[in-house]
């Protein structure tokens, strides 16, 4: 490990060291979202900042608040040759321009019997616990992984974010980066400059033998939490992060559970037809006889993002629901 | 103030080659569609045929049109070629879009031809995405995109325009008003008194046309192009025409008042362009019937080649999804 490796930074500026290397690397990437250049302030959580003094407000484009405009500007960009990292404020804007992704970026290599392809990122980010209510805090990462020609990714640690991000820009197709609001602050150990984490791979967190938790995002720190928890009482519980979400490496998660026989997956998107649904379904095809108990999942409650405090604490998967599902399948 | 810039003969007979090969291949195609040999929903662009035409002697073949389910007059006029385009229409492998596309989404990158979209006002926004990239690339290139009446009262329609203006993009917006959106007439559906006027809002252009007229669609379309490819920003051409053969192919346009249709099929744009090329002296009835004798020999082998070529393999379904080699 270098000496880089050992530095800690939050995700925001791990974020914001992938866009600088990427549009230093290949001036075919550019970047558009609102308030993004730094006459604006460089993105509401700075992610972009210092990205248009250095490369110009021709690359780095601040937009009007239209989300529509926003994607298909990415998704037209993209078919011209350019490399667009669009940034949507929050997850739950996405659904303003859900026509632009779901029926053009996604479809359009296949449409076009492979002519064009759309290489774009949307960056965007969510996640409860700073009392936005219901329309600011949803994790909808199921919605695009149901859409066939979109990948998927949820980083949860700010080298993985930077890895990610970059193998998303430089990928041919469509990708939903999907950031964590709480996640922005929180350091971690810096990544090696210019290294890409392949999309589609999932990290094994810590090993273990008794159990195998499966998360991603904000929810990896939660279950990596309750992991800790049960070593003290002798439970080996092995934790994955998906890290990409589609394409899923579903190869990992069964290896794991062939050799625990247990799996509890968590994440803070509801549990009804989520991620979760697909991984516990899959499991359940291959492993049917081999599994020693039902898959469990946990997620947020099905219901809109609350606003008040102890609603909104017990909306999202706490470690506390987090240990009863592994407990509950332990027994 | 009144433009009396014409178009050079050479210029008027390409319109017209092009607005007959329109009417030539719809007809066709409608005769393919009732023989069983297509089978899907047609949006036929008959009786608009002179306004992609027009436009499309302005352009250079590194230009991008973008249009919509009702769009095959916008690719011929664009220079599509005939084989892999009606292999496409027919489903085929050999068609420009392997068979995967259709007849709403037919497109060919290499004649300019990116985005074909089945979502009204979807294109809009694309279109400034292309744009963009001319525009940092520094090459000259425009962008026309192509939409009916019916998508300038969605969303997207206004987000485009904004942006467009915002960022000066290289971009022809060309509202195809035909009057009625799906079966709604125009002043049912519509608050403003012209498509063009909403261009105000939006600090840009906005030219109402006579889409019918040759010379009038031309002019405007060189107007905009020129001001496009001079780095002056986008304009909103609203394109006046009609459409005859209703929303969707079977659908008899019950909604639309008899005396309306026939005033305008009495003023069909392509045989009356032909009258006005012999009446003017552009041209003679025997050089226009080898134009129109050319065009349908062409189609005929492209409908042949078309009839004769193979479907996709199955397997087609796997491919195209993410690129060759990823995990979908």
């Amino acid at each position: 490990m270098s000496t880089t490796a050992q530095k800690k930074i939050n995700t925001a500026q791990a974020i914001n060291f992938a866009l600088h290397d990427a549009m230093e690397l290949d001036r075919s990437v550019v970047v558009l979202g609102e308030d993004i250049a730094d006459d604006q302030g460089g993105g509401v959580f700075k992610c972009t900042a210092g990205l248009s003094a250095k490369y110009g407000t021709g690359r780095v484009k601040s937009t009007p608040i239209a989300e529509q405009a926003i994607v298909g500007a990415a998704v037209g960009g993209a078919l011209a040759g350019l490399r667009p990292v669009a940034e949507i404020m929050l997850m739950n804007f996405t659904t303003v321009a859900m026509d632009q992704i779901v029926n053009h970026a996604a479809k359009l290599r296949f449409m076009t019997g492979g002519q064009t392809h759309v290489p774009l990122v949307i960056r965007t980010t969510t996640g409860a616990g700073f009392g936005t209510g219901g329309q600011h805090a949803d994790y909808l990462e199921a919605w695009f992984a149901h859409t066939a020609g979109l990948k998927v990714v949820a980083p949860a640690t700010p080298a993985d974010a930077y890895g990610l991000l970059l193998s998303c820009i430089f990928d041919d197709d469509p990708c939903i980066f999907i950031e964590n609001l709480p996640l922005y602050f929180q350091p971690g150990d810096a990544p090696v400059r210019g290294e890409r984490i392949p999309l589609g791979k999932a990290k094994v967190v810590q090993e273990g033998s008794d159990i195998t938790l499966v998360s991603y995002s904000r929810t990896l720190h939660e279950v990596v939490a309750a992991a800790k928890g049960l070593a003290k009482e002798g439970i080996s519980a092995e934790v994955i992060d998906l890290r990409s979400i589609a394409p899923l490496d579903f190869d990992t998660v069964r290896a794991s559970a062939a050799k625990t026989g247990r799996v509890v997956v968590a994440h803070e998107a509801q549990v009804d037809f989520g991620v979760g649904a697909e991984i516990a379904a899959r499991l359940h095809k291959d492993l049917f006889g081999t599994l020693k108990a039902p898959v469990a999942r946990v997620g947020a409650a099905r219901s809109p993002v609350p606003f008040s405090k102890p609603l909104e604490t017990a909306f999202v998967p706490t470690r506390e629901r987090i240990l009863a599902a592994i407990r509950e399948t332990l027994d | 103030m009144s433009d009396t810039h014409q178009p050079s003969k050479e210029t008027l007979l390409e319109i017209y080659r092009i607005a007959t090969l329109i009417k030539q291949a719809d007809d066709r195609f409608i005769e393919l569609i009732k023989a069983g040999q297509i089978a899907s929903p047609y949006y036929s662009p008959r009786g608009q045929e002179l306004i992609p035409a027009a436009i499309s002697v302005n352009l250079k073949p590194s230009d991008y049109v973008v249009t919509t389910y009702r769009g095959i007059h916008d690719q011929l006029a664009k220079g599509i070629p005939l084989k892999p385009f009606v292999a496409e229409l027919l489903g085929r492998a050999t068609g420009t879009c392997k068979g995967k596309g259709g007849p709403m989404h037919i497109t060919h990158v290499a004649s300019g031809l990116p985005v074909t979209t089945g979502i009204v006002g979807a294109g809009l926004p694309i279109a400034n995405g292309l744009a963009w990239a001319a525009q940092l690339n520094g090459t000259d290139q425009v962008t026309v995109v192509n939409f009916g009446d019916g998508a300038s009262n969605i969303g997207a329609f206004h987000e485009a325009l904004n942006l467009a203006a915002v960022w000066k993009l290289p971009v022809i917006f060309v509202c195809q008003n035909n009057r009625y959106a799906e079966h709604t007439h125009y002043s049912l559906g519509t608050g403003a008194a012209t498509i063009a006027d909403r261009a105000i809002g939006y600090g840009i252009p906005g030219v109402e046309v006579d889409g019918n007229d040759a010379v009038q669609m031309w002019r405007a379309a060189r107007d905009a192009v020129a001001r496009a490819r001079a780095g002056e920003g986008p304009t909103l051409i609203e394109a006046n025409t009609f459409r005859f053969r209703g929303h969707l192919l079977g659908d008899d346009s019950h909604y639309i008042p008899k005396e309306e249709m026939a005033e305008a099929v009495a003023a069909d744009p392509v045989p009356r362009m032909r009258a006005w090329l012999i009446g003017q002296g552009h041209a003679s009835d025997s050089q226009l019937a080898a134009i129109e004798a050319a065009n349908v020999a062409a189609f005929e082998e492209a409908v042949e080649f078309g009839l004769a070529s193979p479907y996709p393999d199955v397997s087609e379904l796997d491919k195209d999804v993410v690129a060759e080699g990823a995990h979908a």
